[in-house]
């Protein structure tokens, strides 16, 4: 695993951490709308958190794409190399 | 796993509704009496959720427009302007509408949410880009999904969001397309309009500006918000609705843009649906008429909407941050939002409740909007109910659940 991937990911998991109501488990296998009870704006809400705080752009499209925390990370990282 | 399981959590919770008999999402009017007025669950009950403006719904010259045209040129098109052909309503209601703002061009769509589905998804192609604000009506969200361009979103009402997001796409090929609404139909906020049109010019990107919910309600002339912030020669398109200042069904769009005419023939929701009937056209056009003949109604409706805003402020409410038509106060939790809806509609007052995620930042809302036909009277008949089923749920200020929710 990359450094860079490991940095991805904390900085994907502090800002859901911030973000959701309560404490739950984190890994690249969960499911963001079904383990973590976000509806779809709230999913494009945190995503544009991680946007400024890696100064890239997701496009939408590319979230509909993504289902675990794991995908996320794998599309932030592509996002991030074509920068 | 049948079909439709997937949508098990959403089915248990509009079946507790209709269990609880008050449903805010299956409400019928059994006889409306009035742009104000309709009998529910056989009760005389006062409409305040209804997006009826300027109140033009049973307005004399407009009810004859739509008998007449009817009449005339029969109850419907059956058919495509592209395919079928169009009628001379369409085309003068077009030529009203480019008219009224100033414009070249006029396009009429079937209906509002078609109009943004058809503008937006044709406007931006493969290649290029499209910038949405966050709070954004599903319309816009479902144009974007319709066409083949990037879809970035910025933060809702934030010139400097967009501009950052600009900046990062500046390296980007493709055409940039800027999307905001005049007026956002659940917190009833104005945009920063001056400003996001200055970061339009600095990125030479296009602006869109949706006055589905400012057409009649702001501007000199109820053009909207463009004209209310001297901005119009900045929006290269307007999009707009004849639902709701024209108490009609339909959308339109209006621009300067050369060969805009084009887009008849690339926008599948114009091309791929049946037209708008003569009377509804007959109808739009008078209300139009009416809208500019009689100023008076944008000045009564936005009085209205300032006696509701300053009423419901004064009770304690959270409301959103300026006073408009649209005036929604934030409930604690959706429960809450559904008990206070159903108890003010037992008590004779009618308005709407909106829930995330068509709500921004999760907030569950208690929606009214006001009419240019209202009586002070009627206003402040609501404010005393809203008062009273306040008083009476524990919702009002200082009442822990609304702190809470603040």
């Amino acid at each position: 695993m990359s450094d860079q991937a490991n940095e991805i990911r904390e900085t994907i998991f502090s800002t859901l951490r911030a973000a959701l109501p309560q404490d739950r488990p984190l890994s690249d296998s969960t499911h963001i709308i079904e383990d973590l009870g976000l509806d779809s704006v709230a999913v494009m809400d945190f995503v544009m958190e991680i946007e400024d705080k890696l100064d890239i752009t997701v496009p939408l499209d590319k979230i509909a794409e993504v289902v675990t925390l794991g995908d996320l990370i794998a599309t932030v990282q592509r996002l991030k190399q074509a920068a | 796993m049948a079909l439709l399981d997937k949508y098990a959590p959403v089915a248990e919770q509009y079946r507790q509704l209709e269990l609880a008999g008050a449903n805010p999402f299956n409400v019928t009017f059994d006889e409306v009496l009035s742009p104000t007025e309709a009998l529910i669950a056989g009760r005389k009950t006062l409409l305040l959720g209804t997006n009826n403006y300027l109140g033009l719904t049973y307005d004399p010259a407009v009810v004859e427009a739509a008998v007449a045209a009817t009449r005339a040129a029969g109850t419907g098109t059956t058919g495509s302007r592209i395919a079928n052909g169009s009628y001379g309503g369409h085309k003068r209601l077009e030529a009203a509408l480019a008219e009224f703002y100033g414009r070249r061009h006029g396009l009429v769509f079937s209906t509002g949410y078609q109009a943004n589905l058809g503008i937006i998804s044709a406007l931006a192609g493969k290649g290029d880009h499209l910038l949405l604000d966050a709070d954004s009506h599903a319309s816009i969200y479902d144009g974007s999904r319709l066409g083949y361009a990037q879809v970035t979103r910025f933060r809702h009402n934030s010139p400097d969001d967009l501009a950052n997001r600009l900046r990062r796409l500046a390296d980007e090929p493709g055409d940039k397309v800027i999307i905001v609404e005049g007026i956002y139909s659940m917190l009833g906020d104005t945009a920063p309009l001056r400003e996001f049109a200055a970061v339009k010019r600095e990125y030479g990107a296009y602006l869109v500006v949706d006055e589905a919910h400012s057409l009649g309600v702001l501007g000199e002339t109820g053009r909207g918000l463009a004209e209310r912030e001297g901005v119009e020669a900045d929006v290269d398109f307007i999009v707009g609705t004849f639902s709701k200042s024209l108490g009609g069904v339909g959308g339109f769009c209006v621009t300067d843009m050369e060969g805009a005419d084009i887009l008849r023939v690339v926008s599948r929701p114009y091309m791929f649906t049946a037209s708008l009937p003569p009377g509804v056209i007959a109808a739009t056009e008078a209300a139009l008429h009416e809208l500019r003949a009689q100023p008076e109604l944008q000045a009564r409706l936005n009085a209205n909407a300032l006696r509701l805003y300053r009423g419901l402020e004064a009770l304690g409410f959270a409301l959103g941050p300026e006073p408009s038509p649209v005036v929604s106060a934030i409930m604690p939790s959706p429960e809450a939002a559904f008990g206070f809806w159903a108890a003010l509609l037992e008590a004779g007052l009618y308005t709407n409740v909106s829930l995330p995620p068509a709500t921004p930042k999760g907030l569950a809302l208690l929606r009214s909007s006001v009419s240019a036909a209202h009586t002070p009277a009627q206003i402040d008949r609501a404010v005393a109910l809203f008062a009273e089923v306040g008083q009476a749920l524990g919702l009002l200020a200082g009442a822990p659940g609304l702190a809470a929710a603040r």
